[in-house]
């Protein structure tokens, strides 16, 4: 789950790394509010979940209260790369002396968190990783030793920083790496990190993904998600259980397994076709399983044929079956469906679906011949 | 032979009294695994239709020689679990449980690794099957038999269609390992190429990889290294968008790192024919081995 920039700074506070202090707003009357209470100049920040904000007019210096009106509403609603802006972050307006780049990343690859530090804040930290590697000092952590001060230290040293602030920078990465372990991050970063004239470091940007899968350990954390950013097909999978990823195409597609479904997806591509959706059904689906997933599967309404690709481990042919039998019941579909169903009790799901007599749905015996046969369908209802 | 499981398996299951924890014994049980315990602390004394359930790892050891451990409790218990079975001083912990904190696979994986006397496979994998010997998991076993075609996975599913492809080409297993779907598998591509590499009746490997991460690359750079028998590859999620979660918490294209083409490119340099469907992986394996005797 990735956090906004303001829940990150707040999460930030709570692990005594420094950040300006700021106020979220939805309204541009309380963007005002807080504007007045922060004093200025102050900063009014879109606070949606993409890159670029500012070159998108999304991040504007306000020096009075018509400055802050005037860009609060300017900014709320706005769209900035495809996301509505919903709600703003007014913060007090920082004076920067240098601008520097840290994070901590979950690094898969080594099994350790990696700590990099950079003095080439403030631009897009991959293309100075390109660029200019050498420029980015890094450092794996063993987490079962923690981050020591000397870490900061070596890390302080190596990236160059100015001489008078090697400490509070090796502090500021201490806390981020605390907060890293403490929330369960998969990734903590700040860009930029300033130095302001007054040789104080500060976060002046947060970046925080935290694991969802520890979630429950963090119900304040949870309590984060920001459901009106999220798709409504993905949101609607969600709370039925089902994993669901939508793309652009026009094939609805159902698999069991992740590794099948990304399969599914490929085998369809390959064959021409575009689907339209990921959606893992997962292990031992039951009927209503697979009822609530074709409903959210055609609740995409670009879909023009919905593929079924199950091999049966856990999963059983029959109840997976018997779901479409009862979706079909229940939702009464208009595109046609091509089914292929093998493995554990795949002779019963398919004698199932044969007796049933469903409209418009086509049995296959393999994948390659299933996607084939969908992408034929989905051209013709497309032309239809 | 095999690798990993076989007839010198001796099997506990922690969290065996649970639904699937019981069902998926007993399974393995009837498959042929020699399944000694189950652990469920509190419970110690019962039995599980007749496999004795101890209250700790440490007991089903010391009373009945348990040297491979299965993980089935939920996620908040199970990094837990394993440490335990390691701290008992099981050989081989198998952790089928899905959605463990990545903060505690890490943990267990570097605890692991510095102890230096237990593998983990998983977590969130099916299991590893060897034909003919020993399952433990939750692999459909009735799909494979005893061959000569090693198989290495991240995901469940995708293994069985890929075993069912080579099944129907004429084709059997040695052994059947999935890895996991997880960001930090307790055992990677490269720990298990080594061992079929070193298993004299595995003559051909076939690895399925999917988006997330590196491992596919490393791999690519151990078999171009140290791996002389053939290699077949597949790679799940090329038309995954990047940042999305593709299903397993390991499989997302982060940026511009881990898409399917940046993999199956590494392989395909190194000499790895990658097949572009799983029926195209079994032609592949039909070409370079000849007809399955």
């Amino acid at each position: 789950m990735d956090l906004l920039e303001y829940q990150g700074k707040q999460l930030f506070a709570r692990h005594g790394v420094p950040v300006p202090s700021g106020k979220p707003a939805r309204t541009v009357e309380d963007a005002v509010a807080a504007a007045e209470e922060i004093g200025y100049p102050c900063v009014v920040k879109a606070q949606v979940q993409i890159g670029g904000r500012g070159k998108a007019g999304g991040i504007k210096v306000a020096q009075n209260r018509e400055e802050a009106e005037q860009y609060a509403g300017a900014i709320l609603g706005m769209d900035i790369r495809g996301l509505t802006v919903y709600e703003v972050w007014i913060e007090a307006a920082s004076e920067i002396a240098s601008e520097y780049y840290a994070s901590v990343v979950f690094d898969r690859s080594a099994k350790a968190p990696l700590v990099m530090l950079s003095t080439k804040g403030g631009m897009d930290i991959e293309a100075v990783a390109d660029e200019d590697p050498d420029a980015i000092a890094r450092l794996h952590v063993d987490p079962l030793l923690g981050f020591q001060d000397f870490h900061g230290r070596r890390l302080a040293f190596e990236a160059g920083v100015d001489d008078d602030v090697v400490r509070p920078v090796g502090a500021m990465l201490a806390r981020l790496y605390a907060a890293f372990v403490a929330e369960e991050a998969t990734l903590v970063e700040v860009n930029p990190m300033i130095v302001t004239p007054q040789r104080e470091v500060k976060a002046l940007d947060a970046k925080v993904t935290l694991d969802d899968n520890a979630l429950f350990r963090h119900p304040d954390n949870a309590e984060l998600r920001d459901e009106s950013a999220e798709d409504p097909q993905e949101r609607m999978a969600k709370e039925r259980g089902l994993t669901y990823v939508k793309l652009d195409g026009n094939i609805g597609i159902l698999a069991n397994g992740a590794g099948l479904s990304m399969s599914t997806l490929d085998v369809v591509a390959e064959a021409g076709g575009a689907p339209a959706n990921f959606l893992d059904a997962g292990g031992g689906s039951k009927a209503e399983a697979i009822t609530s997933a074709v409903e959210v599967i055609l609740s995409d309404p670009k879909v023009r044929a919905v593929l079924f690709n199950i091999f049966g481990g856990i999963t059983r042919c029959d109840e997976v079956a018997k779901g479409l039998i009862e979706a079909f019941a229940q939702v009464k579909p208009t595109v046609p469906f091509v089914v292929r169903l093998d493995g554990t009790n795949g002779e019963e799901g398919r004698a199932m679906l044969a007796q049933a007599n469903l409209p418009n749905v086509y049995t296959e015996s393999t994948m390659d011949g299933a996607a084939a046969k969908v992408v034929e369908l989905a051209a013709q209802e497309t032309q239809a | 032979m095999s690798i990993l499981v076989d007839t010198n398996t001796r099997l506990c299951t922690s969290g065996i009294t649970g639904r699937e924890g019981t069902f998926h014994t007993l399974r393995n049980r009837d498959y042929g695994t020699q399944v000694v315990g189950g652990v469920t602390p509190g419970k110690g004394g019962q039995d599980v239709d007749g496999v004795p359930v101890f209250n700790t790892f440490h007991e089903a050891v010391d009373k009945q020689g348990a040297n491979t451990a299965m993980i089935f409790v939920p996620p908040r218990f199970a990094a837990d679990s394993i440490l335990e079975a390691e701290d008992a001083g099981i050989e081989l912990i198998i952790a089928i449980t899905e959605g463990i904190p990545a903060h505690d696979e890490l943990r267990v994986y570097n605890i692991i690794k510095k102890n230096g006397r237990s593998r983990l496979i998983g977590p969130n994998c099916p299991g590893i099957l060897s034909p003919g010997k020993a399952s433990v998991g939750i692999i459909p076993a009735s799909f494979f038999r005893e061959g000569n075609v090693g198989v290495v996975s991240r995901s469940g599913t995708l293994t069985y269609q890929m075993g069912n492809e080579l099944a129907l080409s004429g084709f059997g297993n040695s052994s059947i390992v999935g890895i996991g779907g997880d960001p930090v598998p307790g055992t990677d591509f490269i720990d298990v190429l080594g061992l079929f590499q070193d298993d004299p009746e595995t003559e051909l490997i076939v690895m399925c990889g999917e988006i997330g991460g590196d491992a596919e690359e490393r791999a690519a750079d151990f078999i171009e290294s140290s791996v002389t028998k053939p290699v077949v590859g597949y790679i799940a999620g090329f038309t995954a968008p990047p940042g999305k979660t593709m299903g397993h918490a390991g499989a997302i294209v982060s940026g511009s790192k881990g898409t399917a083409a940046a993999k199956a490119e590494a392989l395909e340099a190194r000499g790895v024919r990658v097949g572009r469907t799983p029926t195209e992986v079994a032609e592949i394996a039909m070409a370079t081995l000849g007809s399955p005797a």
